[in-house]
């Protein structure tokens, strides 16, 4: 899906372009997205760097297996293929509480840990796993407690009360996030087959070669 | 309430940043060592997603340059109003999933132009703060691992989007009421 979303971005720009005329203003856009794709990556740099060195020193310390251990129901139930100590749900949990915290700087470079670790469980490491899937849902709905950016911007345009929508915008994600978890569930158990459950997923590694990935992924997923 | 979680929001980070190593002192673990270790695979990381970012914000960034963006919009234009959808709000609908940075500027151009308390305002920055860059968070998370085949990732990320959309709009007009 990523693949033809993309393609159809690409190809739809072209088109209107040629009939809007505006060939040039594309050009331009091409090269500027592609400046800003380095740009925010360069961004990530710093705090990647810190937050990844952090965490290993939490690692180290046993921390982030402790995490684990105390994770609550809520999320072993939404992860149930990942082993109850394994650091992976260490991450997990810091991520889903940095999400809460609104501290969304925070918060990726633990998503991009708790992905390395899910990539450690995944038997086809170009595919992703369940949880894998279930963590970016989870992600992109991110329930976030206070939304400070948007306090800020309405403060700096003279809102009488700024945080205010703290209520609608704690709604909204709530219900959002829901609908990310429901649809996830509905996914993972019409295609929850193997080779993604734990038991076949030992047996893969013995089979699996260029053309296996392609066989079983025949939608556009 | 509000003062409590944004103190928290402040407090957080660098407690954070003290309390993991002196936690980690007490178990005996090298501190400083352990961390430029560790540290050392955020770069590559980083680096990593590179070319995912740039491919798609190259794709993105054509797409509102052509024109393509506010097509779609005037498409969907006259269902969504008719849903209560303010029609100055619609193209967050398909900027916010798009474009985190897009989006907020969008979003700020809004307010300062209706007012952050005025309908508009609360509406648009509820859908910005409710939601996520599904794209965005696709392409670094994944790319980060080298996952090639998303499956069912990105719908799922889409169709909460939609309902988070739909979500803000309704639950301002249910909280700040009929204008």
């Amino acid at each position: 899906m990523v693949n033809w979303i993309w393609l159809g971005m690409i190809v739809i720009s072209f088109w209107f372009a040629a009939l809007t005329g505006r060939m040039e203003e594309v050009t331009a856009a091409a090269f500027s997205g592609a400046q800003t794709g380095v740009t925010v990556c360069l961004g990530l740099i710093g705090i990647l760097v810190l937050w990844m060195g952090l965490m290993r020193v939490a690692e180290d310390a046993g921390l982030v297996q402790k995490l684990a251990v105390l994770i609550g129901p809520a999320v072993r139930w939404l992860f149930p293929d990942v082993p109850r100590n394994h650091p992976a749900m260490g991450y997990i949990l810091s991520n889903l509480s940095a999400n809460l915290l609104g501290l969304g700087n925070a918060a990726t470079p633990m998503g991009i840990r708790a992905m390395q670790e899910l990539q450690k469980l995944n038997p086809d490491p170009r595919t992703a796993t369940p949880a894998m899937c279930t963590l970016l849902a989870l992600n992109t709905a991110s329930i976030t407690l206070v939304p400070t950016t948007l306090i800020a911007i309405r403060l700096q345009f003279g809102s009488q009360n700024p945080a205010e929508i703290i209520g609608s915008t704690l709604l909204a994600t709530a219900i959002a996030t829901g609908a990310a978890i429901a649809a996830d569930r509905w996914y993972r158990r019409r295609t929850g087959a193997p080779p993604y459950s734990a038991e076949p997923a030992r047996k893969r590694p013995a089979t699996f070669d260029h053309s296996a990935g392609s066989a079983e992924a025949p939608g556009r997923g | 309430m509000t003062a409590f979680l944004q103190t928290v929001s402040v407090w957080t980070i660098p407690a954070l940043i003290a309390f993991i190593p002196l936690y980690a002192a007490f178990r005996r673990v090298p501190v400083y060592e352990s961390f430029v270790d560790g540290a050392k695979d955020g770069f590559q990381t980083a680096v990593a997603i590179i070319p995912h970012l740039v491919g798609m914000m190259t794709a993105i960034s054509m797409f509102r340059a052509s024109g393509a963006m506010d097509a779609l919009t005037g498409a969907v234009r006259p269902l969504l109003e008719r849903l209560g959808v303010p029609g100055e709000v619609i193209p967050l609908a398909f900027l916010r999933p798009l474009t985190g940075s897009g989006s907020l500027a969008f979003v700020t151009d809004l307010i300062r132009e209706h007012g952050p308390d005025s309908l508009i305002g609360r509406i648009a920055a509820t859908i910005q703060g409710s939601t996520d860059t599904t794209l965005y968070v696709l392409t670094v998370y994944f790319g980060a691992v080298g996952i090639r085949r998303a499956r069912y990732a990105l719908k799922v990320g889409l169709f909460s989007d939609a309902v988070g959309f739909f979500a803000a709009v309704a639950a301002c007009w249910w909280l700040f009421g009929a204008v």
